[in-house]
Formats: structure tokens, C-alpha cells, sequence
């Protein structure tokens, strides 16, 4: 399956949430990015551009897995989606393969993203490659050094790693760093956000593109089991995987959804990334109101997450619709039990998740209950093989 | 009856005595509370017609580096609401004082709430980079009840629809950012100053003022004489406040070189 032309609306907001909250500097260019995907995302060529890539450079479509020793450990059958044999290792590609493409229609010669863990920069930065366009990543000085392999990726594939040495010196730190840069070179410019966080159109932008995780996995499930999965799961930072695949089974009201936010040291501390979870007064960060982890007055709090990519105080606004709507909910799993999985998965299915994808198996392994599991597995977790060695050593 | 803010703001327009008001912006408990009030103090003893009062936010997406590392200092050496309010109300019995803070700081408490508590501190009016017209409508109501001024800000992108709908809606005066980008300074102004100081003032009937990336009393004058009604100075000032051991002096030495600058020649005479 692949992304089609389509009529659905752009929102700007989901209730509450949303909205563009960003300097007036960049209020042009938000219109100006809108009008072109509206018109990219109705024409043929755009699709028939970007399909031909989806296809022959990423691999897609992405398997659909049944894990079977993971399905007798939980006592019920777990499918994993393969985004980690997506080209560069996770699903941000699909994001970035749409992005790029899109500025390059709109003129743009300069590519500018933020990366946590180094998926959503090496994917960017693959594409800028293969599209020959500049590219400059922000990242926190932090993230450059626990995800040095991605560091080092971007660098062979020609993107210059800006790294960004404020505040906890990770993903949200990068985050404002570059929509500093973008408010700076607006003009040439065009910033390829990588979750579905951000002033509007960028969350349903991003969302649209990543909707071919969902739709090519309704299909597969289908087509293998005859029914749909009783739920759906996939771990949520910004939100863009899990965004992806609930975004086919939204209107399948009997399929649950569930986001597995980061736990940290446990919801109980303040050292967590799981705004959702935790609930509590919406707030604006980068751009959008949603869940956001804040302080009395206003200030935004530093995440904790042993996941570099899940490491953020915010969540996309249409996850905070999803959760007070009750259509998804919101649960976290401890750095500790996101670890085990990691291993679990290793043994049991010779597949190295990341540690972001971990969570979202953490919490399937901790379910007695249930029928049919879909889990997004997000991301391959080579990158994360130094930080997880260090960790069990402590 | 006491005047309000926007009343104040016009006030500090129409009585600079000389070609344009002077603006020097402050970041709110950098390097202390208790420093930040004096360096406001010896802004307004060397000319200040109005103070920018920086308020400290986490994430501020506007500003530019060395404005960023003052708010991220000044957090971390205590400051809050109360305390930078506190600020305000002490420099606002010399001067206007309109406060720079981003929307997440006034939507956390309840945006009427918000804008009460600033109008009983004495604060004339409000800036919020990231709150651009079209965003949070009750921001400006509630200002409008408490007799703040929401002064908004336009760029160099800003489309004419988008001009005409915010010159319209401008209370105080209109906050005109001269270059794309955030704050800082830069080494010229550029070309198209007029221009867009032109297209500032054809939209709005409240003062125009000019910011981001002014710093010396030549680009101070340039500005003036491009046909602003008031110079804001920010990075300039947060940076001489941080490189020396006696910021308020610092400080007030800069703003008066600046007050120099515009005085160089009559405002009103040069209309």
C-alpha cells in the first residue's frame, strides 16, 4: 500500500490543542508550507515521486511479523510491524522522504532538522544525500554523545551535526535551536520537524506521512488473520510512530490504542518523559498546545528517558485530543523495563529493537491480558548497543 | 483617575524630547533580582523613555544567544513572576515598563489572571514573541480590560493582510522587527529600514518601534532618521550588563551614548 491523494482536512487544531505559536516571523512561511502540501498531497507526481521512493529506496512495504516466541511468552499473538527494515533503520524516513521532497518542490535548497536519538537526523540527512540538498541537524550535546554512531553516520552521508549546548542539551534543546535557525534562514530554508509536534501544519503533515505504517499494517493484518488486532501499541515521544499507525485504526472503534510514553526513574519522580501519562494543565511548547511537563509558572521542565528519543517534555497535540477523547491511552514504562525488553526481544526474536521501540515492548510483555497485539517496532537498536552495554554494568 | 498603561505608553511617545523614543530592554533577574532592578534604574537616569522588561522563560524561541543565556542565568539564580514583578513595579514609577514574556508563562495561570497580576504591579504593557496575531484572542481582551497595552510585533515576512489585521489591532506601540531572525546585534541595519518602517507606519496609528539587532548610536540614528518612533536596544545592554563587575554602570554608560545619539538632532524640528 502506498500514500495516496487525499481530501482530508489539515487541522490546525485537535480541540484544545494545537495552534501555531510560534514568531510572526514565521507565520508566512507556515501558510506558504501548508498551500504546498495541500497542492503536493493532490497531485499525481508528488505521489507517484514519493511512492516510487517509498518502495525502491526504503524497502517499503515494511514487514508485518508474527513474533512467535514473544506470543507464547504473553500467552497471545503479537505482531510486530518492521519499521526498523525501513532504509536507515526506523520509520523516520517516511517523514523525511515526504519533507524533503516537498521543499525541493517548493525551491528550498537548505535542509534544517532536530534529532534526539539520531534516526530522525540520519534520515534526513539520507535524503538531503540522495536529493542533493544542504543539510544542517541539531542535536543536544548530550544525544551526540550517547548516539555517537548516529552522529558519525550523519557526517559520512554530507549533513553537518550542529550540536546544541543549553538547557539538558538534548531533543528540546535541539528542537528550539532549530526553529531558531529556520526563523533566522526562513527564506531559503525549510525545516523538517521529525515527530508530529510543532506549530500547525507540522503535526498533520507529519502524521499524513507517516500514515503508511498504519495502513499498509491494517492491511497486512487482514490479510494474515482475517480480523483486526484487538490493540494497537507503539511508544510515544513526540508521537510521529504511534501517530503513523493509529492513524489507519482510528476509526476502527473496537481496536484499542495504546501510547507507551517513557517512565524514566518512574511517574512517581520528576525524572520521567511521560506528559501524557501524568496529565495535569496543557501547556506550549515549540509551537503547539498539548500535554507538556511544566512547572507552577510556566517554565518547561527537563524529560528523563534513557531513550534519547523519547527524552522530550512534549507530545504531539493530536495525542492529547486522542487521550481526553478516550479513543487512546496513555501508559509508561521505567528505563528498567524498557532495558529488559530490549533483551527479551534480542534472545527471543533475534531482533534488536531501540530503545524508544523497547518501551512499547516493556509494556506488551507486562499485559496478562489480551487477544491480538500490533506493536509498531519502531526502530533497529544497533545504535543503542553502548548505552545499554553501560547501563547493565551499573 | 490614574492613568492606564496604553495611556502612559503615549504619553512616553509624545514627550521624548528627542527623535525617537529610546527603549532599552532588561532581562528580568540577570544577573540577580536586585542587579536587574539597578541596571533598569541607571537605564532610566541615562534616557530611557520606556523599559522592555524581560521576563525569564525556559525555552525562549525569539532570542537569540546571549539573551537566552541571560534568562537561563537568571533562572538559575532564582528568578520568578513576583520577583521580576517586583522589578516592574519599582522601574514603572519612573517610567513605562512594557514586559517581554512568552505565551506559555501567560496561559499557565489563567491569562486573566495573568494580565491583573501585571497590571496591578504597575506593568503599561505586554509583548508575547510567540503569540501572533491570530493566537489567543482573550490575551488581548483581557489586556484591553485591565488597561494593558498587547503590543504586537510585525517582521520583514509579514504579508500586508497580516499587517493591516495587526496594525489595526496594535496597542502601546507597533514592535517592528527589522531583520528575519532573533535577537542579537548585527553589524548593519538593512537597506530596506525605511521600507519597512514605511509599511509599519501606514498600517497602524500608534507609534512605531524598531528592534532586534540595533545596538550602537549610529544604527540608533539610522533608525530614527528611517522614521521610527522608538528604538529598542536589548542584546546590546544584556551583554555589557554580563561582561562587566558593576552591570548597572555599564549599562547606563551604553544607554547614554544611545540617548546621545538620538538627541543629535530634534525630533519634533526634523517633522
Amino acid at each position: 500500500m502506498s500514500v495516496s491523494t487525499d481530501e482530508r482536512p489539515l487541522e490546525h487544531r485537535f480541540g484544545p490543542y494545537g495552534g501555531q505559536f510560534v514568531p510572526e516571523t514565521l507565520m508566512p512561511a507556515l501558510a506558504e508550507l501548508e498551500q504546498a502540501w495541500l497542492q503536493a498531497r493532490a497531485d499525481p507526481e508528488y505521489h507517484a515521486q514519493l511512492n516510487g521512493l517509498l518502495r525502491d529506496f526504503a524497502g517499503r512495504p515494511t514487514p508485518l511479523y508474527l513474533a512467535r516466541r514473544l506470543s507464547e511468552r504473553v500467552g497471545r499473538p503479537v505482531y510486530l510491524k518492521r519499521e526498523d527494515l525501513n532504509h536507515t533503520g526506523s520509520h523516520k524516513l517516511n517523514n523525511a522522504l515526504g519533507q524533503v521532497l516537498l521543499a525541493k518542490r517548493m525551491g528550498k535548497r537548505r535542509i534544517i532538522a532536530e534529532t534526539g536519538a539520531g534516526q530522525h537526523g540520519v534520515a534526513t540527512a539520507t535524503v538531503c544525500a540522495l536529493l542533493d540538498m544542504e543539510c544542517v541537524v541539531y542535536m543536544g550535546v548530550e544525544d551526540t554523545r550517547r548516539q555517537r554512531p548516529n552522529v558519525q553516520r550523519m557526517e559520512l552521508l554530507g549533513a553537518r551535526v550542529q550540536p546544541v549546548d543549553a538547557g539538558a542539551r538534548t531533543l528540546k534543546e535541539a528542537t528550539s535551536a532549530a526553529i531558531r535557525d529556520w526563523v533566522t534562514n526562513v527564506q531559503s530554508t525549510h525545516y523538517v520537524i521529525g515527530s508530529v509536534v510543532g506549530p500547525a501544519p507540522y503535526p498533520a503533515l507529519v502524521r499524513d506521512l507517516q500514515r503508511v505504517i498504519g495502513d499498509e499494517a491494517r492491511a497486512q493484518m487482514l490479510e494474515r488473520e482475517g480480523r483486526l488486532p484487538a490493540r494497537v501499541v507503539a511508544c510515544v515521544g513526540g508521537g510521529s510512530n504511534a501517530m503513523g499507525i493509529f492513524a489507519a485504526f482510528i476509526p476502527d472503534e473496537q481496536v484499542e490504542l495504546v501510547g507507551v510514553e517513557a517512565g524514566g526513574d518512574g511517574i512517581d519522580t520528576s525524572r520521567h518523559g511521560a506528559p501524557l501519562t501524568v496529565g495535569g494543565r496543557p501547556g506550549i511548547l515549540h509551537g503547539s498546545r498539548s500535554a507538556v511537563m511544566q512547572d507552577e509558572e510556566g517554565q518547561i521542565v527537563q524529560a528523563h528517558s534513557i531513550s534519547a528519543g523519547l527524552d522530550y517534555p512534549g507530545a504531539g497535540p493530536q495525542h492529547a485530543y486522542l487521550r481526553d477523547s478516550g479513543r487512546a491511552r496513555y501508559e509508561a514504562v521505567t528505563d528498567t523495563q524498557a532495558l529488559e525488553a530490549f533483551r527479551v526481544l534480542a534472545r527471543l526474536e533475534g531482533i534488536i529493537p531501540a530503545l524508544e521501540t523497547a518501551h512499547a515492548l516493556a509494556w506488551v510483555l507486562a499485559q496478562d491480558e489480551g487477544e491480538l497485539d500490533l506493536v509498531c517496532l519502531s526502530g533497529r537498536g544497533d545504535k543503542d548497543l553502548a548505552e545499554v552495554l553501560a547501563a547493565s554494568e551499573t | 483617575m490614574q492613568a492606564t498603561g496604553i495611556e502612559r505608553i503615549a504619553h512616553a511617545f509624545a514627550h521624548t524630547g528627542k527623535r525617537a523614543a529610546l527603549m532599552p530592554y532588561v532581562m528580568g533577574g540577570y544577573p540577580t533580582l536586585e542587579e536587574s532592578l539597578r541596571i533598569g534604574q541607571a537605564c532610566v537616569q541615562a534616557g530611557a523613555d520606556v523599559i522592555e522588561l524581560g521576563l525569564p522563560y525556559s525555552d525562549p524561541l525569539a532570542d537569540g544567544p546571549v539573551i537566552h543565556a541571560a534568562g537561563t542565568q537568571a533562572l538559575a539564580a532564582g528568578a520568578n513572576v513576583s520577583g521580576v514583578l517586583e522589578v516592574a513595579r519599582a522601574l514603572s514609577a519612573s517610567v513605562p515598563v512594557a514586559l517581554m514574556c512568552y505565551a506559555n508563562m501567560v496561559f499557565a495561570p489563567g491569562v486573566d489572571a495573568f494580565v491583573e497580576r501585571l497590571a496591578r504591579a504597575g506593568v503599561c504593557g505586554m509583548i508575547v514573541p510567540d503569540l501572533p496575531y491570530g493566537e489567543g484572542p482573550e490575551v488581548l481582551e483581557a489586556c484591553d480590560a485591565h488597561g494593558l497595552a498587547l503590543i504586537p510585533l510585525v517582521a520583514p515576512t509579514t504579508t500586508p493582510e497580516r499587517l493591516a489585521a495587526i496594525g489595526a489591532r496594535a496597542r502601546g506601540f507597533l514592535y517592528t522587527v527589522s531583520v528575519v531572525g532573533t535577537t542579537g546585534e548585527r553589524r548593519a541595519l538593512g537597506e530596506d529600514l525605511v521600507e519597512i518602517l514605511a509599511r509599519a507606519k501606514a498600517s497602524t496609528h500608534v507609534p512605531v518601534a524598531i528592534g532586534f539587532g540595533i545596538g550602537t548610536p549610529e544604527q540608533a540614528l539610522q533608525a530614527a532618521q528611517a522614521g521610527a518612533d522608538g528604538v529598542i536596544v536589548g542584546t546590546r545592554l544584556v551583554r555589557a550588563a554580563g561582561e562587566s563587575s558593576d552591570p548597572a554602570a555599564a549599562v547606563g554608560a551604553v544607554v547614554g551614548e544611545l540617548a546621545a545619539g538620538l538627541a543629535s538632532t530634534d525630533r519634533r524640528a526634523s517633522r
